[in-house]
């Protein structure tokens, strides 16, 4: 089991499961169910950055043609679950959801104050333009520059100041790099507009078509608002067309639409705007780091001072692991870390693919590549002299790190040895050539899943859990696993999801979904061989009877003994000499003690070569490299993609994405793909992706580790290491425009 | 009719709220010839009278009759009237290329036209690219080299590669990159979309 299993026809190889319903347009996505009397909901924003509603105005708006009705906080019900609602004297603290229609205070520009629900689309759009709002206006803040002193720690000890050896120990270090690193506000803009249709099937039964990363989260979020039973809350999101982490919560926008449709009697959808994209389904959050790291003039680390500021809302305290990585990544005697956030006028940030690791890689990859050419030491030199032979936070081995390995695979690739470390030093015409790396991790996690697993009598599998699919491939992987354990072919498998009436299934975040779920699918395999060999061994007169489970070989749909593979059972005829129609198992899943033994992350490396015009300055990445110490692969086609992605999403991160904040209103002056860039295709060469393909030992059965989130983590500091190898200039604030270069 | 239920349906609960509204409270202000129309609802008989007019598309070889608001973008005709939910909406300004569809046999972003003013012309959709159950060679490509990931800028970004073969403009890699570009994928998919492209013209099918 688990070798070759990349060979042709084996499950390592297999196309997309849901692939030709993809490339049809016959994946259907939240907002594409026709369902009977649909009415079409659109949002009303506020203009202002914070105050309160003095007046909403909606008459007009009534009276155009096609509304059916207009919800604000004046006439909007009461959601059950939402406490006693405003309180003006006390102001909102952490952790307390925005809850919408519920009061006029405004807390963010943009912010939904109203819905308008018509028979069509555009009635119900132009009708929203008619609702007229007066405001008392406050004086707002949104910008984390004029408020950093401002900046608290955020409550819990995860947050608490981290000392290892003495604190600014690198100041003491005969050679010292002391910089600052500014990562703007980016925004998720998954493809697919966020949306929800609602239907009430009863007085207390909802049925909720969302664009959700959790189906059973989103599920429970709802049934927590409006106080409904389990069974009575139903989530599906057969497709998700993106998330990048914009899904992973139930935003307020969702539980306006549930509202409103219990309001007007009859099933809502709303599709938000790109530019509500901004506001209203979190970003990731402008952020200042200081770096201080020094090393001894032979290359080793002497200390690493870490400190991060950065933002929330004020309703809200959203926090990341931003300075996470530098506690334990390199061996270093002397580590401190500090992070703070300030709360501003603004909607809530969120977790965007590679969570607070992203950030924090920004600063520390690219304090390492400084200190690296400070010492004059080959930058993927200097990593390996300082490579952490354990977890050096935690004093833990680690599961598995492949690090030298991906290091060497990458360099090898992109022909680092055949550069000239020179800075300024290569040149094609008018372009600058330079070549940058930098190294990305994350916590390789697993959590809880149940997965249900029917066989039936022609052979073939159903594996059921409620899980959602944002774009990965989790189908295809599930069947993958299922293939190799069980030995069916995947031709013979199905795995449904999206659906929150399925066996209770992970969130799709956090890298975590393969190692969660996958081990579930795993384990009801296992107890699936288990039940096939208790069945045929029951019956009269079988080969199998006395048969130890350990002895024997499931292969091809079928039992034999391993030292045996002639004589042979199917799985079809083990049931049929039964009478059995079907075999259904249900069963959790979840790892043990194992977390609290090892520590397990994930690990990658990028390699890149930027042409940078020397007129312009224009930065063109021209090959990238990017190499995962991710465990064993499951599929190298979708995990290859998948790598393919956080390489783009890290090119839009380190040259074009900047979410573009006008303090004045409080506002964003670039909320469209027309002006918040994002790559497009002449903006991404070819990309090489390195596998280590090793299995770890400890993870979960199948040796797993996350793959998302380390595609794009160390990416952008690549891309400046390698700017600044071409051009001799450091860009310490992202995105590194021309302007920056000239 | 299904159409007729639902006109019926509209404005029964839309009455009801209103009914249910703080409007009642105005409408005990206003005087009693608006309400009698407001009662009638003559605005809504007016209005759809006015606003509505009639337009002839030829949607992957089906003949439509319609009769809809010159309002209505040819993305949303096909997506909320139609029920072709394979064209997508990602932006509704033409800046991300997710509802591309052919028009007489040319691309267009379906978000910035109306249609009305399709009248009379051949429009192909992601719907209507297979032959039955045969797959295009373009949507075959795009399978065997994983051009997508979660599939929503996809129909978008075949509907396109289709196209850039029949203007002649896939080449080579770079001028593929190039006459793509107006078709965003934030999962990151472009390298595998190009070598799929590639595939396609190099196979010298017709598309």
């Amino acid at each position: 089991m688990w070798e070759n299993l990349f060979s042709e026809g084996k499950p390592g190889a297999l196309d997309r499961v849901d692939g030709k319903q993809k490339v049809t347009g016959a994946a259907k996505y939240a907002a594409e169910y026709n369902l009977g009397n649909l009415s079409h909901a659109v949002l009303v924003e506020s203009t202002i950055a914070k105050g309160r509603i003095k007046n909403i105005d909606t008459k007009q708006a009534e009276r155009a043609p096609g509304v059916i009705g207009i919800i604000h906080h004046g006439n909007a019900p009461k959601v059950p679950g939402y406490d006693t609602g405003d309180n003006p004297a006390k102001p909102p603290t952490g952790g307390e959801p925005f809850r919408i229609f519920q009061n006029a205070r405004v807390y963010f520009a943009g912010q939904p104050i109203a819905v308008v629900v018509a028979d069509t689309y555009e009635r119900a759009l132009y009708a929203a333009t008619l609702v007229k709002t007066e405001y008392d206006k406050d004086e707002h803040e949104t910008d984390v520059e004029e408020n950093k002193d401002k900046a608290n720690r955020p409550k819990g000890p995860r947050f608490e100041d981290y000392v290892r050896g003495e604190a600014n120990a690198y100041k003491t270090a005969p050679v010292k790099v002391e910089q600052e690193y500014i990562l703007p506000i980016e925004v998720h803009n998954p493809m697919e507009l966020h949306a929800t249709t609602v239907v009430w099937e009863a007085e207390d039964k909802v049925k909720v078509y969302d664009k959700t990363q959790g189906v059973k989260a989103t599920q429970k979020s709802i049934m927590d608002a409006f106080k409904l039973k389990e069974q009575n809350v139903q989530v599906i999101a057969d497709f998700v067309g993106g998330g990048f982490g914009s899904a992973l919560r139930t935003w307020p926008h969702v539980i306006a639409v549930i509202l409103a449709a219990k309001k007007v009697n009859r099933p809502v959808k709303l599709v938000l705007t790109r530019p509500q994209m901004f506001t209203m389904v979190g970003y990731r959050p402008y952020t200042r780091q200081r770096m201080g790291v020094g090393a001894t003039m032979d290359g080793k680390l002497v200390g690493i001072t870490h400190e991060a500021i950065s933002e929330t809302s004020t309703y809200e305290e959203f926090t990341e692991g931003t300075v996470n990585m530098s506690k334990f990544m390199y061996a270093c005697p002397n580590v401190n870390t500090n992070y703070k956030i300030v709360a501003l006028d603004k909607s809530t940030p969120t977790w965007m693919r590679g969570p607070g690791e992203a950030t924090g890689a920004w600063a520390l990859e690219c304090a390492i590549d400084e200190l690296a050419y400070a010492l004059s030491i080959d930058p993927v030199q200097f990593r390996i002299k300082n490579y952490a032979e354990m977890d050096q936070q935690r004093k833990l081995p680690w599961s598995s790190n492949f690090l030298k390995e991906c290091y060497e695979k990458g360099a090898e690739a992109i022909g680092w040895n055949k550069r000239n470390p020179k800075v300024r030093s290569m040149r094609e015409g008018d372009w600058l050539v330079g070549y940058g790396m930098a190294t990305g991790t994350f916590g390789a996690g697993r959590g809880r899943a149940t997965a249900k697993a029917t066989l039936l009598a022609d052979g073939t599998l159903l594996l059921q859990s409620a899980v959602s699919d944002s774009g990965p491939g989790t189908a295809t992987a599930m069947v993958g696993i299922a293939s190799e354990t069980l030995g069916l072919s995947p031709s013979k498998i199905t795995f449904d999801l999206g659906d929150s009436s399925l066996p209770p299934g992970p969130t799709q975040g956090g890298s975590t979904t393969t190692s969660t779920l996958g081990s579930a699918v795993y384990d009801i395999c296992i107890a699936l061989q288990q039940k096939l060999l208790e069945v045929a061994a029951a019956k009269e007169g079988s080969f199998l009877k006395d048969a130890k489970f350990e002895e024997l070989s499931f292969k091809d749909g079928a039992i034999s003994r391993k030292t045996d593979s002639a004589k042979k059972i199917s799985y079809t005829e083990v049931l049929k000499q039964s009478n059995l129609p079907q075999i259904e198992l249900t069963k959790d899943s979840q790892g043990g003690d194992e977390r609290s033994k090892y520590s397990m992350y994930s690990f990658s490396v990028h390699f890149v070569q930027v042409h940078v015009h020397s007129l312009t300055g224009v930065v063109r990445v021209k090959k990238a490299v990017t190499v995962a110490d991710a465990g064993k692969i499951v599929n190298k086609k979708t995990a290859g993609s998948q790598m393919i992605g956080g390489v783009v999403g890290g090119i839009g991160m380190a040259l074009m994405e900047e979410g573009i904040f006008d303090h004045r209103f409080g506002r964003y002056v670039n909320n469209n793909l027309a002006d918040y860039h994002v790559p497009v295709h002449a903006d991404v060469p070819h990309v090489e992706v390195l596998f280590v393909d090793k299995k770890d030992p400890y993870t979960n059965p199948m040796g797993t580790k996350g793959l998302g989130e380390i595609a794009i983590i160390g990416f952008a500091p690549a891309v400046a290491n390698a700017v600044y190898h071409a051009t001799g200039k450091r860009i310490r604030e992202l995105p590194i425009t021309p302007d920056k270069l000239i | 009719m299904q159409e007729n239920e639902n006109c019926k349906n509209i404005k029964a609960s839309r009455r009801d709220f209103f009914k249910q509204s703080s409007l009642l409270a105005a409408i005990a202000l206003t005087p009693s010839a608006v309400i009698n129309a407001a009662q009638q609802e003559w605005d809504e008989k007016v209005a759809s009278a006015i606003e509505e007019v009639s337009v002839q598309l030829d949607v992957n070889g089906i003949k439509h009759s319609l009769s809809i608001e010159p309002r209505v973008t040819l993305l949303d005709l096909l997506r909320e009237q139609l029920h072709l939910t394979g064209t997508k909406k990602g932006c509704d300004h033409g800046q991300c290329g997710a509802c591309t569809v052919h028009v007489n046999g040319n691309r267009i972003n379906s978000c910035m036209t109306l249609a009305v003013m399709q009248e009379g012309k051949k429009i192909t959709t992601i719907e209507g690219l297979a032959k039955g159950d045969k797959l295009h060679p373009m949507q075959e490509a795009f399978i065997k080299h994983d051009g997508f990931q979660c599939g929503y800028c996809t129909p978008g970004q075949i509907m396109s590669a289709v196209a850039c073969i029949r203007e002649g403009h896939a080449d080579t890699e770079a001028e593929i990159r190039e006459y793509m570009s107006g078709n965003i994928c934030r999962c990151g998919a472009y390298p595998n979309i190009v070598d799929a492209i590639m595939e396609v013209k190099k196979g010298g099918k017709k598309v």
